[in-house]
């Protein structure tokens, strides 16, 4: 009998904390399990730069707050067959969201010109550094998403859960008590 | 002629003059809500509570009861509408449930628990709302507010205040302080009140209360709001 082809998973985390890959390693001795199923792709974890054409589940942490972000996002849509937003912030902005009232110009004076201490500072302008977008926004307002894991961030159980639902071929359901905007 | 009527096929009895969701709730039947407070007269407003009745849509909580009324609720499609309507009380406001005291004691979120929504679906407003912390007890933060009006209708007919108002229109509709400055300390609003009692949400929040309790531990966290005594203040 042929080894079961194992699925690949990239995963990235985006205008987000990397709370959400930590709660990901809280499903702890069960990656070993995941790891008879997956295997890595595109991630912190492998340092592999750039998406295989050919993932089958993308995993997307943080909401989008530069024009990188969306780069990398769109990345993920081209080459991953399932595309999973988890965390609060990839789902709604999150924390970063919070700056949408106030103008980028106004943040930008604030945190380089006008803070105390900052006399004589400058707005980093380097080309290198990716364009803060006017708004801070969740990863389903630019692409579509698949599924969504809430909370900030979602249980160890809760990843789990969405990821053995997905690789035992059932729609993922969170049911109370994994089910966490918080 | 008998009192009942049939709710998703189980026979509930009421009284007269009794509305659907006053009679399913009595037969312990969960009807998603959140405008409706039992102790207060009907708003209709949240249309969550929307049921069909003998096949037409109608909101369980302004509707009265009737010998022989076949009422659906728990169905696929209505809580498609249920989930659609909470999605976008989500994106009108700011509601960051992370950084939210009410969070686990929130009703606007243990419905959304309840109804399955997954993500917010739609394009988010992220609209500019003021904090007001002028008094000394009570924190408002209208980010949070979806327009029950329960605080409306607590001042005005139970405190005898009348501190609270919705004004303007439609999409402009927003919660208002009945002060000449619209700051809540220059009104005669105290934590006593039941308007300080009944917000759904995080608007109204006691001061230096906080996460006294932790996330993980709250109302909701302990069992699903379906399960959980009605509209009771969760904090």
């Amino acid at each position: 009998m042929t080894e079961k082809k194992k699925l690949k998973v990239a995963t990235t985390s985006l205008a987000g904390c990397f709370g959400c890959h930590m709660s990901f390693l809280d499903i702890d001795e069960r990656l070993f399990t995941l790891l008879e199923h997956i295997e890595f792709d595109r991630s912190p974890l492998t340092d592999i730069k750039h998406c295989s054409p050919d993932c089958d589940i993308g995993i997307i942490e943080g909401g989008l707050c530069n024009a990188e972000n969306v780069h990398v996002l769109r990345e993920f849509r081209k080459n991953c067959k399932i595309l999973i937003a988890m965390g609060a912030c990839a789902i709604n902005g999150g924390l970063p969201a919070q700056r949408n009232h106030l103008p980028l110009t106004t943040i930008l004076e604030e945190v380089y010109h006008t803070s105390p201490g900052l006399a004589n500072g400058m707005i980093p302008n380097d080309p290198e550094l990716p364009l803060p977008l006017n708004q801070v926004h969740p990863i389903h307002e630019v692409v579509k998403i698949d599924y969504f894991i809430p909370g900030c961030p979602p249980s160890g159980d809760a990843i789990w859960k969405v990821l053995t639902d997905l690789l035992a071929g059932k729609e993922p359901e969170l049911g109370h008590g994994l089910m966490h905007y918080d | 002629m008998s009192h009942t009527f049939t709710l998703d096929g189980k026979v509930i009895p009421f009284t007269e003059g009794q509305t659907i969701i006053q009679a399913a709730s009595a037969a312990g039947v969960f009807i998603p809500h959140l405008c409706y407070h039992p102790e207060f007269k009907a708003h209709g407003s949240c249309k969550l509570c929307t049921v069909k009745v003998n096949g037409r849509h109608t909101a369980s909580c302004t509707m009265r009861a009737a010998p022989g009324m076949v009422v659906e609720s728990e169905t696929e499609e209505i809580n498609a509408e249920r989930r659609a309507l909470t999605q976008m009380l989500f994106v009108e406001g700011n509601h960051f449930c992370p950084s939210c005291e009410k969070s686990g004691n929130c009703q606007l979120q243990a419905t959304a628990y309840h109804l399955g929504m997954m993500s917010p679906h739609y394009d988010h407003f992220f609209p500019n709302r003021a904090v007001d912390a002028s008094h000394p007890e009570v924190l408002l933060d209208f980010n949070r507010c979806i327009l029950c009006s329960l605080c409306v209708r607590a001042s005005r007919d139970v405190d005898g205040k009348n501190v609270f108002g919705l004004s303007g229109r439609g999409i402009k509709t927003h919660l208002i302080v009945n002060a000449k400055s619209g700051q809540l300390a220059d009104t005669d609003f105290s934590l006593a009140d039941k308007a300080a009692q009944v917000c759904p949400v995080g608007v109204i929040l006691k001061k230096r209360r906080g996460f006294a309790v932790p996330i993980g531990e709250r109302k909701y966290d302990q069992a699903p709001i379906s399960q959980t005594a009605d509209t009771t203040e969760g904090r």
